[in-house]
């Protein structure tokens, strides 16, 4: 698919931050606020917006904590369809998060969000490894998110450094 | 017993103006939570490709002096890149230098081409460096004033007007600080004209030449038969957002910058070694990160002179820089008294016009380098600020009424 330039430019100003008003949009690459709600309309229906992501630190509120683990999936694959049956097995799941089919030592990564350690091994050995066709998992818990979707946390660059006034 | 430490100081020195923007930067530091319009030097740090580049040249004990001119691999990549991007062509050997910020590039050329009551013109409003760089070199700063009516660009007659037999040299800044202004090609041949049949010479300070929007950067050397009158000042403050790196570069006929090289010999021997060493990498690769912040300038451009016309502080739409230049007369306040107040009443730093010469005043300046929410906010606050002086000014009418 090809872009006219002033897609682009809405999807670059997307990107950076969602929740950026039509109005300002159009302002910033001059255009009319009508024009700019018809193309993102457009790029919404043509699936190349997928959906607007919130990033929510649930760990910051309490009682809301969550852990995260990362699960590498080795798969024998399955004649005439390879992994995509096996994969829709898995994804169908709402535990799931996000699943993506890998090159290297193992094939599937799997990313599961629970409340508690217990509540995702839970999924591993009862969901997650008796899938057929799974043949092991190596489960990994992720400790501390720094970056997420190319947003950093709590970054250090964040501060604005410079003095008030300058030539 | 008391001195009188008068008697010791330089009389140049004393008689220098204290820079407009330090008499406001006081005023502003000492608040807390401003919104800063005020700044002008990018609001993104380096890119990390470059800080990795100056680390591992720390790392690997790069930490002796230079070359007086700065090393020959780094003048070669500006060489490359003038030719690549303006398609100026300066030999690395001899026609370029590596300085301590485009700042030293003019304080440099001055000293070599000034002899004193040698007349500089300046065109205003100008970068506040200008008038004292050219003092302190001996010369006499001769101001040109522009005005908003044509976008604040200079035209040949202006120059012929106040063009004596002292006059040494013309300089120019495109695009513009405080104004924005971006000379086109056609603008410049204009000026050339005149330079060529007075005979002068340009110091071209082209710090702003990778941040132009609507049309393309033109350099001055690359103007037919300018190049042997042209003193080409650039650096890597603002495009690759690199000002705390203090480096910058001249680049120059030989028989100038022979001079120039000898007078840094003796006042700084060279720039900082391992900060040379990020800026072969700036120029190599980083192409791509410079055009991806000029498109977010370009749109923060955008948004900015619109808010600020419809806020009903007009102002042209400034081809390059980061800065806009409305015109705050409606307000019927001096710029400083309207810079302070909005300091005061809405905590929106910007500076006052006037610190950027006398054709200023009636002009704040206000810089996009922040983010698009910074922006935003301090643009409400401005026309919040606005409605509140135009309620005043009827309260005023009707008593006198
Ligand atoms: C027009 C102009 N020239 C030169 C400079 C100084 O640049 P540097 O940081 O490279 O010394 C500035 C900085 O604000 C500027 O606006």
């Amino acid at each position: 698919m090809k872009l006219t330039n002033q897609e682009l430019n809405i999807l670059a100003i997307l990107d950076e931050n969602h929740r950026v008003s039509a109005k300002s949009i159009a302002m910033q690459l001059e255009m009319t606020e009508e024009n700019v709600n018809k193309l993102i309309k457009k790029l919404e229906e043509e699936k190349v917006i997928v959906s607007y992501p919130t990033l929510i630190d649930w760990n910051k509120i309490e009682g809301k904590e969550t852990i995260v683990a990362m699960i590498d999936v080795k798969v024998t694959p399955q004649r005439g369809v390879g992994f995509n049956e096996i994969a829709e097995q898995i994804y169908r799941y709402p535990e799931v998060r996000s699943l993506y089919l890998m090159s290297g030592t193992y094939d599937l990564s799997v990313t599961i969000e629970g409340k508690t350690m217990q509540e995702i091994a839970l999924f591993v050995s009862n969901k997650l490894a008796t899938i057929e066709n799974v043949v092991s998992t190596t489960s990994h818990f992720m400790l501390k998110k720094y970056k997420h979707d190319g947003v950093i946390i709590e970054g250090e660059e964040d501060k604005d450094r410079r003095m008030v006034v300058s030539p | 017993m008391s001195i009188d430490y008068q008697q010791y100081l330089s009389t140049t020195a004393m008689r220098l103006e204290p820079s407009g923007i330090r008499k406001f930067f006081d005023l502003a530091a000492s608040m807390d939570d401003v919104i800063s319009l005020g700044v002008g030097e990018p609001d993104f740090i380096t890119p990390w490709n470059i800080r990795e580049f100056a680390i591992e040249a720390l790392r690997s004990g790069q930490t002796a002096y230079t070359a007086n001119a700065g090393l020959l691999e780094l003048r070669q990549e500006i060489s490359n890149y003038l030719n690549r991007r303006f398609q100026v062509e300066y030999q690395p050997e001899n026609q370029i230098i590596v300085t301590v910020g485009a700042s030293q590039s003019l304080d440099l050329a001055f000293r070599a081409i000034l002899n004193p009551g040698d007349e500089v013109l300046i065109i205003e409003p100008a970068f506040v460096s200008y008038a004292a760089i050219v003092t302190m070199a001996g010369g006499v700063p001769i101001r040109v004033e522009t005005n908003a009516d044509n976008g604040f660009k200079v035209t040949p007659d202006q120059l012929e007007e106040v063009i004596t037999s002292k006059t040494k040299a013309i300089l120019l800044c495109s695009p513009n600080n405080p104004t924005g202004t971006s000379l086109n090609k056609d603008e410049l041949t204009a000026i050339a004209a005149v330079v060529e049949k007075h005979d002068l010479l340009v110091v071209s300070d082209e710090i702003y030449a990778e941040l132009t929007y609507d049309q393309e950067f033109t350099s001055f050397a690359s103007i037919p038969s300018m190049y042997e009158r042209t003193i080409l000042v650039n650096g890597f403050s603002k495009g690759f957002a690199m000002t705390g790196w203090r480096l910058g570069f001249l680049a120059a006929p030989r028989e100038l910058i022979s001079v120039m090289v000898k007078i840094y010999q003796y006042t700084t021997m060279c720039a900082p070694t391992m900060l040379q060493m990020g800026a072969i990498e700036a120029l190599r690769n980083s192409s791509e990160q410079v055009e991806k912040m000029r498109q977010s300038y370009w749109r923060r451009r955008n948004f900015t002179v619109q808010s600020l016309n419809r806020i009903g502080l007009e102002c042209h739409t400034p081809g390059g820089a980061f800065y806009v230049f409305p015109s705050i007369k409606k307000s019927g306040l001096t710029s400083e008294e309207f810079a302070q107040g909005l300091l005061q009443e809405e905590k929106v730093a910007v500076v006052p016009g006037n610190a950027f010469g006398a054709s200023g005043e009636g002009y704040i300046r206000c810089s996009y380098a922040a983010s698009i929410e910074q922006i935003e906010i301090a643009m409400n606050r401005i026309g919040r600020y606005m409605e509140s002086l135009v309620r005043t000014k009827n309260t005023v009418l009707e008593e006198v009424k």
